[in-house]
């Protein structure tokens, strides 16, 4: 199995080196798999048609305390990747102030139910993961891919995913790799369990969202993937207050004829 | 030099007079636009007569030609005129119809506008967000205002967390063409499908 993770980790990485230098132009949208991902984006709609869409819409109908309370447990989980990934792209700052986050919320925030790192003036920060700290160091993001379930993807985001699977995420090596040194009470369920309830509750806060694009799209898997693309860049540029899409220059081409 | 010093400070404070009459009308413009739709859409007329309101709204407040032309992207020099007009009309159509489509669902959208940014004096960026709900968390949406007319003000993008709706049209589109070997015709064809259903 390792030996399969490894060979799989080196493919792309040489795969990430080589669309670098073939593809010359920044702008253009590297969907090199093109066919098969819209054949696994087009199994992850039925699945999300019959599974995720309906429990979404379940998990609506809990109490709002409820939802806030289990948005802000996994929110407080994802200090545990986010924290490295800060201190990998040299952001000292939000470091400290995720792992102060990280420490009140689940003590005092009962296991980060409650946010009270907040009224502390620890305020809450972007996420950081391996694949927008690869892109921070200067990797480019290869050819998009749409995984089964997983949905889409790059090929540095899944080197970044392996990376956090291997070692670099807290919360799975306690849970699925039984790195029991430090603590005991978790299970590989428990992994699982907030991977899911993590995509039901940002699947549950986009539901007219998605229905919207859905309804009203041309091409749906094309705008996935450029949403997903833009969501990319912009988090790896952490442009949120100024996005990228404001300096456009096709608009100025547009001016000119 | 008290004559310069005069000279100087009227073409100061005129600068300041002509930025903050530009700005001032950015900022109403979206204003007044985004409580006229949160009005239609919490009001109890039925979805078709919303969706009347709604498209008379975004033919009165978008530069629909001038997005229609952008989201073509490289495609855009290739198109003979005839072809150009045909697209111009089909485009209106599909983004009527689309624009309206997207909103109607939302009936408690309430939007503060929070500031402003002048690019150049072509763009004022206005920057907003929706508010949010027990069901839906706050969203950030800034407006690309093309100010060339300041007599008429038109938007030419939405940008909703950072995802700007006209490159990601644009992105549609392009694809669709792509993968039909350059065809335009291919793009017209799927915009005639989507307005017939």
């Amino acid at each position: 199995m390792n030996r399969i993770i490894v060979t799989l980790f080196t493919i792309f990485i040489i795969q990430l080196l080589v669309v670098k230098k073939t593809y010359g132009n920044e702008g253009e949208v590297r969907d090199c798999f093109e066919n098969l991902n819209r054949a696994t984006f087009a199994l992850n709609m039925s699945l999300d048609k019959v599974i995720f869409k309906p429990i979404s819409k379940g998990y609506r109908k809990l109490p709002s305390s409820i939802r806030t309370g289990t948005g802000n447990a996994l929110n407080n989980l994802s200090n545990l990747i986010t924290i490295p990934n800060n201190l990998l792209q040299g952001d000292f700052g939000s470091a400290a102030n995720n792992s102060a986050r990280l420490i009140i919320n689940t003590t005092l925030g009962i296991a980060g139910i409650f946010d009270p790192a907040n009224s502390f003036g620890f305020e809450k920060r972007d996420k950081e993961d391996f694949g927008q700290t690869l892109g921070v160091m200067g990797v480019g993001e290869g050819c998009y891919l749409v995984l089964p379930v997983l949905g889409p993807t790059t090929v540095r985001d899944t080197v970044g995913s392996f990376i956090a699977m291997n070692g670099g995420d807290v919360w799975h090596n306690i849970t699925v790799r039984d790195d029991e040194e430090y603590v005991k009470e978790f299970k590989e369920s428990d992994y699982w369990a907030s991977r899911v309830t993590s995509g039901v509750d940002f699947r549950a806060k986009n539901l007219e969202a998605f229905n919207a694009i859905e309804k009203n799209s041309v091409d749906l898997y094309a705008t996935v993937r450029s949403l997903y693309l833009q969501d990319r860049k912009k988090k790896i540029n952490n442009s949120s207050d100024k996005t990228e899409a404001m300096e456009d220059g096709d608009w100025d081409t547009l001016e000119n004829q | 030099m008290k004559v310069l010093k005069n000279i100087f400070g009227s073409i100061l404070i005129l600068f300041f007079l002509i930025n903050n009459s530009w700005s001032k009308s950015a900022t109403e413009f979206i204003s007044s636009l985004s409580s006229e739709a949160s009005n239609i859409l919490s009001s109890k007329l039925s979805e078709d007569e919303k969706i009347i309101r709604l498209k008379e709204i975004g033919e009165k407040s978008v530069d629909i030609d001038g997005v229609g032309l952008y989201t073509l992207g490289k495609y855009r020099k290739a198109l003979n005129d005839s072809q150009k007009e045909q697209y111009k009309e089909l485009f209106r159509n599909y983004f009527l119809k689309s624009f309206s489509g997207r909103l109607v669902g939302y009936t408690d959208a309430k939007i503060a506008v929070l500031s402003e940014e002048i690019k150049n004096e072509k763009y004022t960026i206005v920057y907003s967000k929706l508010i949010g709900t027990s069901d839906r968390p706050e969203v950030k949406i800034d407006w690309r205002v093309y100010t060339k007319d300041p007599e008429n003000l038109l938007i030419r993008d939405l940008v909703i967390e950072g995802l700007s709706l006209a490159r990601t049209q644009k992105e549609e589109f392009n694809s669709i063409i792509a993968n039909n070997d350059g065809n335009i015709e291919a793009l017209f064809e799927n915009l005639n499908k989507f307005l017939e259903n």
